[in-house]
């Protein structure tokens, strides 16, 4: 305060303290620099409102944004991880797993739902990434297959939304296995005709790329999501080159043959929901 | 041929050593014939105790041993008419899977396999056992056909892993191992896998779907490779003997897990010590199992193919969500 202040104190008296900014309140698009207003960024479906920029979606929230808000049931969450190895690296993977358990307040990397899009029945299948790097484990194994019967049973189509690291280490052979387990569901669910939709999201890579994801009636990508087997830093130790722009991204992918198409995370409501009543000869599904 | 002997295997190395000098010696005309027999026997007894409490680490050495039988060896030992079979009929033929019609004990049977190579040479033309998407598909192809002409498929298992390259990203090095899954797994026709080397990760399991699945003593099969995931975890590849104990890779480990049926024994040392007895108990195995798929029938094994990889992972079911 200065000595005029303290003499004649001003009528109109400033505030201590400075009203601090709720924390995430604001969010800066890596790809574009745009600072967001967090609300609008959620409310666009976590895609970036300027450039199109498709951040990283929870699994939650990403069936949220997908199915319709009525008709909602969980499948599989009494399923949960146990450390059979009792694996230890750094760290012990019990702690691990109790770590990303509050984290994300989930107790394994896939969250799996019945529900319907735009009025078409579906099972949906989504991966949570900040668990553990969305790695597939028993869990995700069971889980999964868990969803795929639950379509069976109910002659529903089956969708699942990738974001995956690939196998988790810390179960060993077990992960691997679950590479195989996944893909023989997909058999059964084939054989009675019901589609399987695979979104591709960022990223999707190893065992869960060589697995269950590369086998959708329909693949379909999210805007320049990282797919592919081998992650670029294996690739580029391995080949000893610079890899090409682009790479492993959705867009390189369709351009070689290994994806459909690509569908704005916006339009995978309405995309997908007519994409499925078409294959299941369902009528149009109305959309509101 | 000269036994090429791992590093934890050098005090066994060294009496290999004085025993050939001192055989040298009696050629020679110097009766040392009593020292060696002694020295045979203790070299036997070395073997024996290093072997008897080899870590996970060690045998992944002896599963990578550059003198260990590769598919091509396996079949000049075990089968007779191979008639093999080449490339994916859409790009290219892979030499890192090798395929083809043969017999086993005189019955028809479609063998599929890594294959790596012996010297600098052939190991490049191999690419170390590393498969690209053709190779994969090459299999895929071999095993429709067996599934058509009613013969069991026999593969058999040795790589570090998929080929990890650009060209192997673009033409779909996930997608082609995804659809060998899913393909065994409804495959018409009895599969028997053979773990007889290294079993690398996704590029081992694109052959290892089966109604048997079984792995020589001294085999390996394993998520990622201890390197990988001690350079991942540990952030240090330097730990790879960590990441090999901690991984369990071993069939000694396997087998209770139920990922593993069978375990083949090998002859102490590791098979490449004597082919001869290591061939002989794959054969004896093999023979088992072809048995013991021979008495279902066809829809009976697809159904235990499929109840028994429906049953893989370990996980507990808690009442509330």
């Amino acid at each position: 305060m200065s000595w005029f202040q303290k003499i004649i104190r001003p009528k109109i008296q400033r505030r201590e303290t400075r009203k601090t900014v709720p924390e995430g309140l604001w969010s800066k698009c890596p790809a574009c620099d745009e600072v967001l207003y967090s609300a609008d960024l959620d409310n666009n479906a976590h895609v970036c409102p300027k450039c199109g920029y498709h951040h990283r979606i929870g699994a939650r929230r990403r069936l949220d944004t997908f199915l319709d808000e009525a008709g909602r049931s969980e499948i599989g969450q009494t399923v949960a991880p146990v450390d059979t190895l009792k694996f230890k690296d750094s760290r012990k993977y019990a702690d691990r797993m109790t770590e990303a358990a509050k984290a994300t307040n989930e107790k394994d990397a896939l969250v799996v739902m019945e529900g319907t899009v735009h009025g078409v029945p579906v099972v949906v299948a989504a991966f949570e990434f900040r668990y553990m790097g969305g790695s597939m484990g028993s869990v995700v194994g069971e889980r999964f297959v868990r969803g795929v019967d639950a379509a069976i049973k109910g002659k529903k189509a089956f969708v699942c939304f990738s974001a995956s690291g690939g196998a988790r280490m810390q179960e060993g052979l077990l992960s691997l296995m679950q590479m195989a387990k996944t893909s023989a569901a997909l058999t059964q669910l084939s054989a009675r005709r019901q589609p399987f939709i695979s979104v591709l999201t960022d990223p999707t890579m190893g065992g869960v790329s060589a697995s269950f994801a590369m086998l959708g009636d329909v693949i379909v990508g999210e805007p320049n999501a990282l797919i592919g087997f081998a992650g670029p830093r294996v690739i580029e130790q391995t080949v000893r080159q610079t890899l090409p722009e682009g790479f492993q991204r959705s867009e390189f992918l369709v351009e070689h043959g290994a994806v459909d198409r690509i569908i704005d995370r916006r339009e995978m409501r309405r995309e997908l929901a007519l994409l499925i009543a078409q294959l299941q000869r369902r009528k149009s599904p109305v959309l509101e | 041929m000269k036994t090429t002997y791992l590093d934890f295997e050098q005090p066994i190395a060294e009496l290999e050593a004085k025993i050939e000098s001192l055989t040298e010696m009696t050629e020679s005309g110097v009766d040392v014939s009593g020292e060696v027999t002694q020295l045979r026997k203790k070299s036997a007894a070395l073997s024996k105790s290093i072997y008897s409490k080899l870590n996970a680490w060690q045998i992944s050495q002896v599963a990578r041993h550059p003198q260990r039988p590769y598919t091509l060896d396996i079949i000049a030992a075990l089968f007779t008419e191979f008639e093999e079979l080449h490339g994916d009929r859409a790009y290219a033929d892979d030499p890192a899977i090798v395929g083809g019609m043969a017999r086993f004990e005189g019955a028809p049977v479609m063998v599929i396999g890594h294959q790596k190579g012996r010297d600098t040479k052939e190991r490049q033309y191999r690419n170390f056992g590393m498969p690209r998407p053709e190779g994969y598909r090459k299999a895929l192809r071999l095993m429709r056909l067996a599934e058509k002409f009613q013969v069991p498929v026999l593969t058999f298992i040795d790589t570090p892993g998929a080929y990890p390259g650009i060209d192997a990203e673009e033409r779909g090095q996930s997608e082609a191992i995804a659809r060998n899954l899913y393909v065994m797994a409804e495959l018409k026709t009895p599969i028997i896998c053979t773990v007889v080397g290294e079993g690398g990760s996704g590029g081992a399991l694109a052959i290892g779907v089966g109604d048997v699945v079984q792995m020589l003593q001294y085999a390996t099969y394993s998520v990622i490779s201890p390197e990988g995931c001690a350079s991942i975890l540990w952030k240090d590849a330097g730990k790879a003997s960590m990441a090999a104990e901690a991984l369990s890779i071993t069939a000694a480990k396997l087998k209770p897990l139920g990922l593993v049926d069978q375990v083949v024994p090998e002859p102490l040392g590791g098979a490449h010590r004597d082919l001869d007895m290591a061939m002989e108990n794959l054969r004896q195995s093999l023979r088992g199992a072809l048995s013991l798929v021979g008495e279902s029938s066809l829809p009976q094994l697809l159904n235990r193919r499929y109840e028994r990889l429906m049953s893989y992972g370990k996980f507990k079911e808690s009442r509330r969500a």
